[in-house]
């Protein structure tokens, strides 16, 4: 397969995706369409963790407290000035965000700066630090957000939350920015810069010992993921039109942490796949804590069951696929030729390929 | 700050640090042999202080007889998630057994949300916890006094274990080198079991006397101060078991005098505990008392 054909194979790819985004937004529902708004919400936020932590091996648990950022960067910028007014009780916005605003595109940049910058700030620092212990530090700061954010009710509203952000988010922007961020960063890894990054990723002192600057990529592909989760939380944010602190706990990155490792570390497009499956499970156990019928025997609703079938299903799937849904394989359009040839061998290729 | 309200709130930081040493020893013994942050440390936790309940509240239990039911049943608890969830991945990467870490946490606190519902239940101590002590001119709560003596017995025995019995050499001998320790047949297996049962116990232990000290249970209430007495863990130096200790009441007294000294920043007493972790992170990495180990090439 030559080049110039997979570059055509994904400009028709990219246009079939456009014409199902153009349907779903058409078609379906708001419940559904928040679902998969989710789904490619979490495909930013778990393919720019797989940037840090898959591909540069830097075990970063601070995504949550990029998000907060990002959310409440975008909260902030498309709020209306009116709404500002009224409803920050507890203490009037503070000067500068009375006034300040910016198109939805524009908040969403300023969003995914403020991250990185903020990514930098703390990364220098910190990425001095390996394995859990590094983990434990950006968990601790992504935390250290939170509690920031629960505590400034003059730009935040504190714990009260911000609500009636405007809905801004829908599938054109979610999925688009979504593709974007896989554009970006499978350039990056395919880059010079990538191959530093993942020789860290293998070995810290050999790739010192040929040349990678440690702090430079480490710091760089900290930012960038930063960034990405910045510009998520600001998708987030304008999706569920509320946000408070409290969506932002260390459990947030725990699930992005679990989507990544469920698509395989290192794996794109096993991301993408972990990042839907991972919504998709937990919208349709629903059914199970509503209360249902078997025959005569009355189950009657009980809140919370649903979680404990999601748990049990994590569980039975990181016990028995130990190197997540597709084991680390990723998707290329040479493979998918090689998989469609298996499957339908036609005599010709069949003869001769001995693979 | 008077001398008397000094003194006062350094009795309290003596006990909230003991119940954090307390629970931080689960996370640190597993830490030391398994190398795995047991997100799930935090439900179990939470689950010996619901068992106290229904043990003290449904079944009528004598006191005394209902702590001893609580700490066997986390004990149990802490055991089962070993073998059910930890022990299949033990060739594994780390990473799988920490999502399978965190798969038991949401699945114990969803379980405790069924079981228990998200109401928060309030438990009626036993009237010998209320009683006041005068000591000059401070007060003070015997919960606060039974939470450090009972700390520290329950340490020393713990000490005793891991230094002076065989499965404690056992123990140690893993977390030095796990295959080794086969090949010298020590029972690997049995080992680990018994070390989440002993930490999975303690953790029970701080959480009887927390759930005297804060009479409100609820199916969330694992999670701060998991989270707490895991960075005690590591400012102590994660998978040293004294470490822990040290941590734990490094970290009580910080957070009480922090909000006593500063209440007008009683807000950030979290994220003043999560600055001192990255701080002790960054010039002290491997904790209070950690071993300082050399990266060999």
């Amino acid at each position: 397969m030559k080049k110039q054909n997979d570059k055509l194979f994904t400009i028709l790819a990219l246009i079939v995706l456009g014409v199902l985004v153009y349907l779903a937004e058409s078609n379906l529902d708001a419940y559904k369409l928040r679902i998969l708004n989710l789904g490619a919400i979490y495909v930013t936020l778990g393919v720019s963790l797989n940037l840090i932590y898959g591909f540069t091996g830097q075990f970063s648990l601070g995504h949550a407290g990029f998000m907060a950022s990002g959310a409440y960067v975008t909260t902030l910028l498309v709020l209306p000035t009116y709404y500002k007014e009224m409803i920050f009780i507890l203490e009037p916005l503070a000067w500068p965000f009375t006034v300040m605003q910016a198109p939805f595109i524009v908040a969403l940049l300023l969003s995914g700066l403020l991250a990185a910058l903020v990514a930098i700030l703390i990364g220098l620092p910190v990425l001095r630090l390996k394995g859990d212990y590094l983990g434990i530090a950006t968990l601790g700061f992504a935390e250290i957000v939170r509690i920031i954010a629960n505590n400034i009710p003059q730009v935040t509203n504190g714990a009260l939350g911000i609500k009636g952000i405007p809905e801004f988010s829908n599938l054109w922007w979610t999925v688009g920015v979504a593709v974007f961020t896989i554009y970006i960063i499978k350039g990056l890894i395919n880059s010079s810069y990538g191959r530093a990054l993942m020789a860290i990723r293998e070995n810290e002192i050999a790739a010192e010992v040929i040349g990678v600057n440690l702090t430079y990529h480490k710091v760089m592909s900290f930012a960038i993921s930063a960034f990405f989760a910045g510009v998520a939380g600001g998708l987030f944010a304008c999706l569920l039109t509320t946000i408070d602190p409290r969506a932002f706990m260390f459990i947030m990155t725990f699930n992005i942490l679990i989507v990544v490792v469920l698509g395989g570390l290192g794996s794109i497009t096993g991301t993408v796949i972990a990042a839907f499956l991972f919504n998709f499970s937990l919208e349709y156990l629903r059914p199970i804590e509503a209360g249902f019928n078997i025959g005569p025997i009355v189950i009657p609703r009980i809140p919370g069951l649903r979680m404990v079938a999601f748990s049990v299903l994590l569980l039975i799937v990181i016990l028995y696929m130990k190197n997540g849904l597709l084991g680390g394989i990723e998707f290329s359009w040479k493979g998918l030729a090689g998989f469609i040839r298996k499957i339908f061998p036609d005599k010709k290729s069949s003869e001769g390929s001995t693979r | 700050m008077s001398l008397n309200l000094f003194l006062q709130n350094l009795a309290n930081g003596l006990s909230l640090g003991s119940l954090y040493a307390l629970i931080a020893i689960g996370y640190t013994m597993v830490y030391g042999i398994l190398r795995l942050i047991n997100f799930a440390h935090g439900e179990v936790f939470m689950l010996s202080t619901y068992f106290l309940y229904y043990g003290f509240l449904i079944f009528n239990l004598p006191w005394w007889a209902s702590f001893i039911v609580a700490i066997a049943l986390t004990a149990v608890t802490g055991m089962l998630s070993e073998r059910i969830a930890y022990r299949p991945l033990r060739n594994s990467p780390r990473i799988s057994v920490l999502i399978s870490a965190i798969g038991v946490s949401f699945f114990l606190q969803n379980l405790a949300i069924v079981l228990f519902t998200g109401i928060p239940k309030s438990f009626h101590r036993p009237t010998f916890f209320k009683r006041l002590f005068q000591f000059g001119g401070i007060r003070i709560q015997s919960t606060l006094i039974a939470s450090v003596v009972v700390s520290a017995i329950f340490l020393t025995i713990l000490i005793y274990i891991v230094y002076r019995t065989k499965t404690g050499l056992a123990m140690r001998s893993i977390s030095t080198d796990i295959e080794t320790s086969r090949l010298m047949a020590v029972n690997v297996d049995k080992t680990i079991s018994i070390t989440f049962a002993i930490g999975s116990a303690l953790a029970a232990v701080g959480g009887i006397l927390w759930a005297l000290r804060f009479p409100q249970l609820f199916p969330f209430m694992g999670m701060m101060p998991g989270l707490k007495a895991f960075i005690a863990a590591v400012v102590g130096g994660i998978g040293n078991i004294p470490g822990a200790m040290v941590g734990g009441l490094f970290l009580g007294m910080s957070e009480i005098l922090f909000v006593a000294f500063l209440p007008a920043l009683s807000g950030y007493r979290d994220a003043f505990i999560f600055a001192i972790l990255i701080l002790i992170l960054l010039f002290k990495p491997d904790g209070i008392l950690g071993k300082n180990v050399q990266e060999k090439v």
